[in-house]
């Protein structure tokens, strides 16, 4: 099983590098929007992930990690807005950055359990637009304009273009977090992670520091998500404090149901999902409108909001443990 | 005499742990029967069971009527009472909404009004207390209480479980009194689960002891205390 | 003085609001436990109900009582047909479909009412009501009607053997049964009751941050704030809790306003009272779970 799942992750690795070279040849298929749109699902999977670790691996609830998110990418921005660091470098500043802060914020989460650190990671994410507006802050942050930036600029003299350029940054930062997650949580570290999600008491008397793990996966956390955000930043080269609403955060929990709470590829199926509906529904509203002639938009929030439910009815394992269970159904009724 | 409440082949489950296996008994209209048995031995689970409130298998008939497997409430207003475990009160409730509770479906509020002065009767203690917050009252307050509640119903049958718990003897003794008047003035049929097993079969007409989920021995209660066995494990001479 | 009188005056019109949206949370967390996120979303879309019937020719008032009857079964059918099947299921599950259910009210009210920002009406008349320069007809109009509103459902709680009924049932579940008492329906009841709650602020509120998808996620903050001020498990307290968070808010931006008049440097005003609101909800989780009427201890690990 681990050996086969690894030669299907470097297949895929390949072929994701492979991809832009394809461009000459089948110029429609792999269009430099496209490509774009797969960056934005990469960066989706990587802000997913960082969820994932928190809720998934090690028990504890965000409704708020928008608000990390927009640290990320605030930083990034500022970094390169203010003292001209180059986008590559700001993807580090945003990891320790976010990291303190949610380190800072795992601490009184610590008190929490269950319904209330929901409550109080969801009270974040309401918050967190008219914070990036503080006017002590406009200096820095733009308040409500926000702040423009430029779009990473191909290096080396490269032949490729920006689109393709920012694809393949995104790719390498994807697989770096991705290949560190996975031997975190296969380290005595990660053991001692999931042992506080299964039997919080057990934990405690194996003599894991339990406040200190949970602290440190806040901040794990955090820095993943927010190196998203940095991503974005550069990405869309454009931050404002509205983007980062209490919807950016349900984005992330519906990649994160989606995918499968506690499954690491999941997390790139959620990304990915949820890019897909977003831009999808924007399609489906003008069929709806144009074809139809129905005077209503469908937004994507209504199929997540429908797909949340019916996961938690159909499939509470989320869709990649969904499949996974039918696979090994499958594979039982084989044997 | 007809049995107002007949359980046979009874079967309860917590989860996936058997608690009862088999358990039967018949209860006579009118009287007190009592269900003795050590700790853990089943008693409450078997109160538990007729009331649905764990997952069960069998038969158990009330006046003729199978009603395994109805809800809890709807057993209840087939006008059984039973006086958990451990009392039950409402402690943010006053001692006169603990009480009226018991009647919240009845619309006529002169017929409520006149029952509270009924159970008065019984327990005078409690009207002195009754716009109390019922979590202020003393042990032996909310056991009368509760059994007060539990009269509200105008119940058919009274199931109690363990009454005596905790409380001071004279209490207990008070208590007990009560129990027999309730039975004899109100016509209500008591099934009482005991660990204090000399005064449980002085007050009951028949007795079953119960151990590790099984009826180990039934009989009137003369018979019952008698018996070896049921002195040396529960009378303690 | 005048000026800080107004903003006493608005805040205790937004803390009237704040109260009824609180005291629905505290409604649903009293006899379920459960937190519900969608609360203010329920709300909008209960008000872009009102809206409806209304630009359909309906009168203020009967719409008013149209959409909270609505209101009721809608919470009734959410609780019965999306909730119960999942009493058991682990706080995750109900969270996600509370984030679900919240995600569908906000884009199914942008669907249908499109996200364009609506003027709402105010049912109080403009003249001879309010009292000139302390408050306006609008905000003593929220009061009253709030409280009114809060009055009847604290008399409903209080002296009928229905309200009985439900506080039993949120208290004692088991020992509800053991009454009679038909506990799953006294949680649908309560659900009902709390759209309807929610349905009230809602209206009142849509006049002055003008009706919109979104117009609920402040006050949403806010009521939480408030029920957690008051002591989330208390009902009264709740109450309590939103007047207080109202008048605080108001006060803390006065407060702040006349700093920068006197100092010339900002420091706080309307810009910050959702972060004045964030920082309540963890102070409180935090520091003083149980509220500042402390009844019940909010569970801890
Ligand atoms: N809620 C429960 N969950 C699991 N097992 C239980 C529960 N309550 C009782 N039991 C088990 O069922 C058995 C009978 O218990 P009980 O009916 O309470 O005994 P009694 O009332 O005679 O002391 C015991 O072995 C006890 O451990
Ligand atoms: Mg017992």
């Amino acid at each position: 099983m681990a050996a086969s799942s690894k030669k299907w992750v470097l297949g895929a690795i390949v072929f994701a590098v492979l991809v832009p070279l394809l461009q000459p040849v089948f110029p429609d298929v792999v269009s430099n929007y496209r490509l774009f749109l797969v960056s934005t699902m990469i960066i989706a999977a990587i802000a997913v992930l960082g969820l994932n670790l928190l809720t998934g691996f090690n028990g504890q609830f965000s409704l708020g990690h928008g608000a990390f998110y927009a640290v990320g990418a605030y930083t990034a921005a500022i970094l390169m807005d203010k003292l001209n660091v180059p986008y590559w470098a700001t993807i580090p500043a945003a990891a320790i950055v976010c990291f303190i802060v949610g380190y800072l914020f795992g601490l009184p989460a610590l008190k929490l359990e269950g319904h209330y650190l929901a409550l109080a990671t969801f009270a974040l994410a309401l918050a967190v637009p008219q914070i990036l507006k503080y006017k002590w802050l406009e200096g820095l942050t733009g308040g409500v304009q926000g702040i423009v930036l430029m779009k990473p600029e191909v290096p080396f003299g490269l032949p490729l273009s920006e689109d393709q350029w920012l694809y393949y940054f995104c790719l390498l930062v994807m697989i770096v977090l991705f290949w560190g997650a996975a031997n975190m949580l296969n380290s005595r570290s990660g053991r001692a992670m999931m042992a506080i999600r299964d039997q919080y008491l057990a934990a405690d008397t194996m003599g894991i520091d339990t406040a200190l793990y949970k602290t440190v996966t806040f901040g794990i956390s955090a820095a993943y998500t927010g190196i998203a955000g940095a991503l974005s930043a550069s990405a869309i080269a454009f931050v404002a404090p509205d983007s980062f609403g209490i919807f950016l955060s349900i984005k992330f929990l519906i990649g994160l149901v989606v995918g499968g709470i506690g499954s690491l590829l999941g997390s790139v199926l959620g990304g990915i999902f949820y890019v897909l509906v977003d831009n999808s529904a924007q399609s489906l509203t003008q069929f709806i409108r144009n074809d139809l002639g129905l005077p209503f938009d469908l937004s994507a929030y209504t199929v997540f909001g429908v797909l949340l439910i019916a996961i938690i009815y159909l499939m509470p394992m989320g869709i990649a443990g969904g499949l996974y269970m039918a696979y090994r159904k499958l594979r039982g009724a084989r044997a | 005499m007809a049995a107002l409440l007949e359980v046979s082949g009874l079967k309860a489950f917590y989860g996936q742990t058997q608690s009862l296996y088999d358990v039967g008994f018949e209860i006579p209209m009118g009287g007190i029967t009592t269900l003795l048995g050590a700790n853990g031995a089943g008693k409450t689970t078997t109160l538990r069971a007729i009331c649905n409130m764990v997952r069960t298998d069998g038969t158990i008939r009330f006046d003729g009527k199978n009603i395994r497997g109805m809800a809890t409430e709807e057993i209840v207003r087939q006008r059984i009472a039973h006086v958990p475990e451990g009392r039950g009160t409402f402690t943010t409730l006053t001692v006169d909404e603990n009480l009226r509770i018991a009647a919240y479906t009845r619309k006529d509020k002169q017929a409520v009004k006149d029952e509270l002065e009924r159970v008065f009767v019984y327990f005078p203690r409690l009207k002195e207390r009754i716009q109390q917050q019922a979590g202020t009252l003393s042990g032996g307050e909310q056991q009368m209480l509760a059994i007060a509640r539990a009269l509200m119903l105008k119940p058919r049958l009274m199931l109690l479980d363990e009454p005596s718990f905790g409380l001071a003897p004279l209490i207990v003794l008070e208590i007990f009194r009560i129990l027999r008047r309730i039975n004899e003035e109100e016509k209500v049929s008591i099934l009482l689960v005991e660990q204090n097993a000399a005064l449980a079969l002085d007050l009951a007409t028949h007795a079953y002891v119960l151990e590790t989920g099984k009826v180990v021995m039934s009989g009137p209660s003369d018979v019952v205390k008698n018996d070896e066995n049921v002195r040396k494990s529960y009378l303690g001479y | 003085m005048e000026q800080l009188l107004q903003q006493f005056a608005s805040g205790l019109a937004n803390g009237a609001i704040y109260a009824c949206v609180a005291l629905a949370l505290v409604m649903i967390y009293v006899s379920t436990d459960h937190i519900n996120f969608a609360q203010g979303e329920m709300a909008m879309f209960s008000t872009y109900i009102s809206w409806q019937l209304m630009s359909w020719g309906m009168s203020f008032w009967i719409a008013f009582i149209l959409t909270v009857i609505i209101s009721f079964a809608m919470g009734v059918l959410i609780e019965r047909l999306i909730l119960r099947p999942l009493h058991n299921a682990p706080v995750l599950s109900i969270i996600v479909v509370f984030i679900g259910l919240l995600a569908i009210f906000n884009s199914m009210a942008g669907a249908f009412w499109s996200y364009l920002i609506k003027e709402f009406p105010s049912p109080f008349p403009k003249a001879d009501f309010g009292i000139a320069g302390v408050i306006g007809p609008h905000q003593l109009g929220v009061v009253l009607v709030t409280l009114i509103v809060l009055g009847l459902l604290f008399a409903f709680f209080r002296y009928t053997p229905l309200g009985l009924a439900m506080r039993a049932a949120a208290q004692n579940p088991q020992m509800a049964r053991l009454v009679g008492v038909r506990v799953d329906w006294m949680l649908a009841l309560g659900w009902g009751l709390a759209a309807s709650v929610g349905a009230v602020a809602g209206i009142m509120v849509a006049h002055i941050v003008y009706l919109e998808p979104n117009m609920m996620g402040g006050i949403l903050l806010y009521a939480f704030a408030s029920a957690l001020v008051g002591g989330i498990s208390n009902p009264a307290g709740a109450v309590a809790g939103g007047f207080i968070v109202g008048i605080l808010e108001n006060m803390v931006a006065y407060a702040g306003n006349q700093i920068e008049k006197a100092t010339g440097v900002y420091i706080i005003g309307n810009g910050e009272k959702l972060t004045v609101a964030l920082i309540i909800v963890i102070f409180v989780l935090t520091v003083k779970p149980a509220g500042l009427f402390g009844r019940v201890v909010v569970r801890r690990v």
